[in-house]
């Protein structure tokens, strides 16, 4: 036992020689996501990269000196918001925000899941309607009716009993290069059903669904067009984009940054599977602002994600826990998330970026699933996939 | 002092092997079995017929030995490449060698993602040499398609880890005595035969050494299989991840888990059985004798064609990543690099890259003091102790390194969830999950020179009058100190680049490099871009300067022996 008291003191030391590490709310960095999924989520809101912080009740009342209580929110790796914008929060609030990043959005939930009884946070935000059934099933929220869902869609109050409240939304879309298609032929596609075309061949990349979020909401989107059953499913349709040379990467950024002809590795396929708020995006981050967007989003078959924020159940404090989750309903926060992670605000009326308003454009009609037939099939479907795709 | 006699009395071993072991007890052991327990017992109640069902699945075994078949692949190819440079760099002297050689360790850093699109610039269908061969030929289709077959998997594991043989091997090869095999040559044996009859047998235990570390790295690798691997080939640490971070299908990952660790762990007992018996004592000489400027025209070459072989695998994917951070729109300038402290003033969602490096080099040094004492105390251990339980103990310590990433992340969050141990949310699991695999390298880069000492030194220094402490202090310690710094760069390194150790733990907001990196290339855009290969080259620097810098640590004692 004095063992290991004194190999904590030693690593307590070692930690004090690493001195100053960040202030949680400096930066946001996506976590190092060499894996796979999520370099889109930052394009969009449930994309791929989230990751579940779970604030650890770990600092018990007791040994927490006089002063500002902390509060710990476990998100995803492409949770942002601009400093200024958290200060006000932990001053109106006597509280400092301990941002955790837990990976991906599955990854992220699925850590929340697994620290059930002793909650890594005390509260969480980043997890999408594709994950939202398997975290609802495990109990992991407390239920909260915050005053701001008034003037939230209904269509994106997901759960009746409001243990999770929807923050933002994003949709999954086909993007093009512009310049490929500005001859006309072929013309750009106007639709999921275009790319099994013979004009089409070669022209699209792809994220694998088994390891990206991206890949997986576009699968999604198939699944909802084409349906599993009738003459032509949705099955047939992805064995007709692999006859027509679709290309599969492992990851949004292996498309979008590798294979896309107007990405940053200028590739050879004209479209791409990306997000809706890609073209404000590329705007955004082009070197001399361009007159138009060099890319555009398909707002035919586009696949929805929303994103939501929950108290965890077994936080300490869920006074504050609830107050972060007004504070992501906030007029301020709302309209942060646009530039900050690429995503669109739930509550209506929330004044847009230029730059938004002006590139980005929100499908009229996305294709959705509801969570829970999600939940249930979700494996199956990437096994069907997997086998009609790759095999 | 009997010669006889180990250099390390029992007590002292059992006393050097306790911190190791309870570092791995509580943040290795523990957390692991916490979560194969969640996995095989989810109710409380343990049911092990998930074990039978998940390794009798086809799959399973084509998961397997596509994983073993790729690390020997890549194991063998490693050390086939390594081997002529060890040689170089351990034999002549020329200029530059020491910044050559820590460059060399610098592809070993890079976050996979960056080095995959090097890798496509270079090879792929539209890159420079593709285009020159079709024009050559006359090919209707670029000649060398490397996305998504085993070769580029193989190319960028030599990339990745030829440092490893480089230095752990030359480590060794550099404090041999080249008199002997000058000897052999003198009696008329060939070159080939002089080495493969003198050098090789006295060479074996390091080059063990760092095939066991490249073995294992591939095993776990991760970020490779996937990015440049193709949809269609799978790892079992792949599909441990995918078992566990995606599906959450704990009972089908312990089962998986239990096979990676367990089939791991079998090869690393035997591995340091056969480590054991290649040991040879032998008189080692000091590096700044065994080397010297190449002389004969052959030399030259040799040392010229390792050189430029080197260049073209490590060097060009490297050269290209800077080219591209210098790459804007407007010419070659350093717009990218200016840009790194101009967009965290844009929007909050960007680190001010000195934030990032602070943070980097906060996580490495403390992966360094913790790695570099506990994996010391390990070598001492394991160098200087002998039967299974100092084998047991090898295995032991070398075992993180061929375990998922995504068990003992997982792992961290089921088993330290009380307190005092709580540290689930603190930025103290950092350096510990990089230090886990941190320690194997200083281990394997102490053990096979402590094992060559020649005890008849000891005996010497004993007779003339010297006590157990000051031969230690006069004979060992000198010998080794510079091993460990080898091993030391290493950890600094694997810290710096942040192996898949952290990609699975929830961290507190403190990003590092590869992290800033990784959230640049998340967003579309040239600029973001830009800037990632800017951050990039920023790493690589910074891995260069820290290497020397570790290395010249030692410059300031006197030259040992």
């Amino acid at each position: 036992m004095r063992k290991l008291r004194d190999l904590l003191v030693v690593l307590t030391l070692l930690a004090a020689c690493a001195g100053p590490v960040g202030s949680p709310s400096a930066g946001q960095p996506a976590t190092p996501t060499a894996t796979s999924s999520s370099p889109a989520a930052a394009t969009s809101p449930a994309a791929g990269t989230s990751p579940v912080a779970a604030t650890p009740t770990t600092a018990p009342p007791s040994s927490t000196p006089p002063g500002p209580a902390e509060l710990v929110l476990l998100t995803h790796d492409s949770f942002a918001l601009t400093d200024t914008v958290i200060q006000a929060f932990e001053r109106d609030h006597n509280v400092t925000l301990k941002v955790l990043k837990a990976g991906d959005a599955g990854a992220m939930v699925n850590q929340a899941i697994l620290s059930k009884g002793h909650p890594l946070a005390d509260v969480l935000y980043g997890i999408d309607n594709t994950f939202l059934s398997r975290a609802l099933t495990a109990g992991i929220f407390d239920s909260y009716q915050a005053p701001g869902l008034a003037s939230v869609a209904a269509a994106f109050q997901l759960d009746p009993q409001s243990r999770v409240t929807p923050v933002d939304y994003g949709d999954v879309c086909l993007n093009i290069d512009r310049s490929a298609f500005a001859a006309g032929s072929p013309p750009a596609p106007t639709g999921l059903a275009d790319l099994t075309r013979a004009p089409y061949r070669g022209l699209l990349a792809v994220e694998n669904p088994a390891t990206s979020s991206t890949g997986l909401a576009f699968m999604l989107a198939t699944v909802a067009q084409f349906g599993e059953s009738g003459a032509y499913t949705w099955l047939d349709y992805w064995k007709d984009l692999r006859a027509n040379d679709v290309k599969v990467d492992a990851s949004w950024n292996d498309a979008y940054e590798t294979d896309f002809s107007a990405g940053a590795g200028k590739g050879d396929r004209p479209i791409v599977v990306s997000y809706a708020s890609s073209p404000p995006a590329e705007v955004y981050y082009a070197p001399t602002p361009p007159a138009d967007a060099p890319t555009a989003a398909i707002l035919d078959g586009c696949f929805r994600q929303v994103e939501f924020v929950g108290v965890l159940a077994g936080t300490a404090q869920p006074e504050l826990a609830r107050a972060f989750v007004d504070f992501m309903l906030s007029p301020a926060v709302q309209a942060d998330l646009p530039l900050q992670m690429f995503v669109f605000p739930a509550v209506q009326g929330t004044p847009l970026p230029a730059v938004f308003s002006k590139y980005a454009n929100v499908p009229p009609k996305p294709l959705a699933i509801d969570p829970a037939t999600i939940a249930a099939n979700r494996d199956r479907w990437i096994q069907e996939w997997t086998s009609t795709v790759l095999r | 002092m009997d010669v006889n006699r180990p250099a390390l009395s029992r007590r002292a071993a059992i006393l050097l092997a306790v911190p190791p072991l309870a570092f791995l007890a509580l943040f290795f052991a523990w957390p692991v079995l916490s979560i194969v327990a969640t996995g095989l017992a989810p109710d409380g109640r343990l049911d092990l017929a998930v074990l039978p069902q998940t390794w009798s699945q086809p799959f399973v075994l084509q998961l397997l030995a596509f994983t073993l078949g790729l690390a020997v692949a890549s194991t063998l190819l490693t050390v086939l490449v390594g081997m002529p440079a060890a040689f170089v760099f351990a034999r002549f002297d020329f200029r530059g060698r020491r910044t050559l050689r820590a460059l060399a360790t610098v592809p070993f850093i890079l976050p996979t993602v960056v080095v995959a699109s090097a890798f496509l610039a270079l090879l792929g269908p539209r890159s420079p040499i593709n285009a020159a061969l079709e024009g050559l030929f006359g090919l209707a289709r670029p000649p060398i398609r490397l996305d998504g077959s085993v070769w580029a998997i193989l190319l960028a594991s030599v990339f990745y880890n030829v440092a490893v043989v480089l230095r752990l091997v030359g480590g060794l090869w550099s404090h041999l005595d080249p008199r002997a095999e000058e000897a052999a040559r003198v009696l008329g044996a060939t070159p080939w035969r002089a080495f493969r009859e003198v050098t090789w047998p006295l060479l074996r235990p390091a080059v063990a050494s760092a095939a066991s570390i490249v073995f294992l790295f591939t095993v776990t690798s991760f970020g490779l299989v996937l990015l440049l691997g193709g949809p269609g080939q799978s790892t079992l640490e792949v599909e441990i991840y995918r078992q566990t971070a995606l599906l959450l299908d704990l009972p089908v990952a312990a089962a998986l888990a239990i096979l990676q660790i367990g089939g791991v762990f079998v090869l690393l007992l035997l591995y340091a059985r056969y480590q054991e018996r290649l040991a040879v004592e032998q008189r080692l000489r000091p590096s700044a004798d065994t080397a010297r400027p190449p002389r004969t025209r052959g030399e030259r070459t040799l040392v010229g064609g390792v050189l430029g072989g080197l260049f073209l695998l490590l060097g060009l994917p490297l050269i290209v990543l800077v080219e591209r951070s210098l790459a804007t729109p407007g010419g070659y300038s350093l717009a990218w690099y200016q840009g790194l402290w101009e967009l965290p003033a844009r929007g909050g969602s960007f680190v001010p890259p000195v934030d990032a490096i602070r943070n980097s080099l906060s996580f490495a040094t403390a992966t360094l003091l913790l790695a570099g004492t506990l994996g010391v105390m390990a070598a001492l251990v394991v160098g200087y102790r002998r039967g299974w339980l100092a084998r047991g103990f090898d295995a032991l310590v070398m075992l993180p390194l061929g375990t998922s990433a995504v068990t003992v992340g997982f792992g961290f969050i089921v088993a330290l969830d009380q307190p005092p141990l709580d540290l689930r949310t603190s930025p103290l699991l950092i350096p510990i999950a990089h230090s886990l695999i941190a320690i194997p390298f200083v281990m394997r880069a102490i053990v096979p020179v402590a094992r060559s000492i020649d005890p008849r030194l000891r005996e010497a220094a004993a007779v003339l009058g010297a006590g157990p402490r000051r031969v230690w202090r006069e004979v060992d310690a000198p010998i080794l100190a510079r091993a460990a710094l080898v091993g030391a760069g290493f950890a600094f390194a694997v810290s710096l680049g942040e192996f898949g150790a952290t990609l699975f733990i929830a961290r507190p907001d403190t990003p590092t490099i590869p992290v800033a990196v990784a959230r640049l290339l998340s967003l579309p855009g040239d600029v973001t871009f830009g800037q990632a290969m800017a951050m990039s080259t920023v790493l690589m620097l910074l891995t260069a300067a820290a290497i020397l810098a570790i290395e010249r640590l030692r410059g300031a004692g006197p030259e040992p022996f």
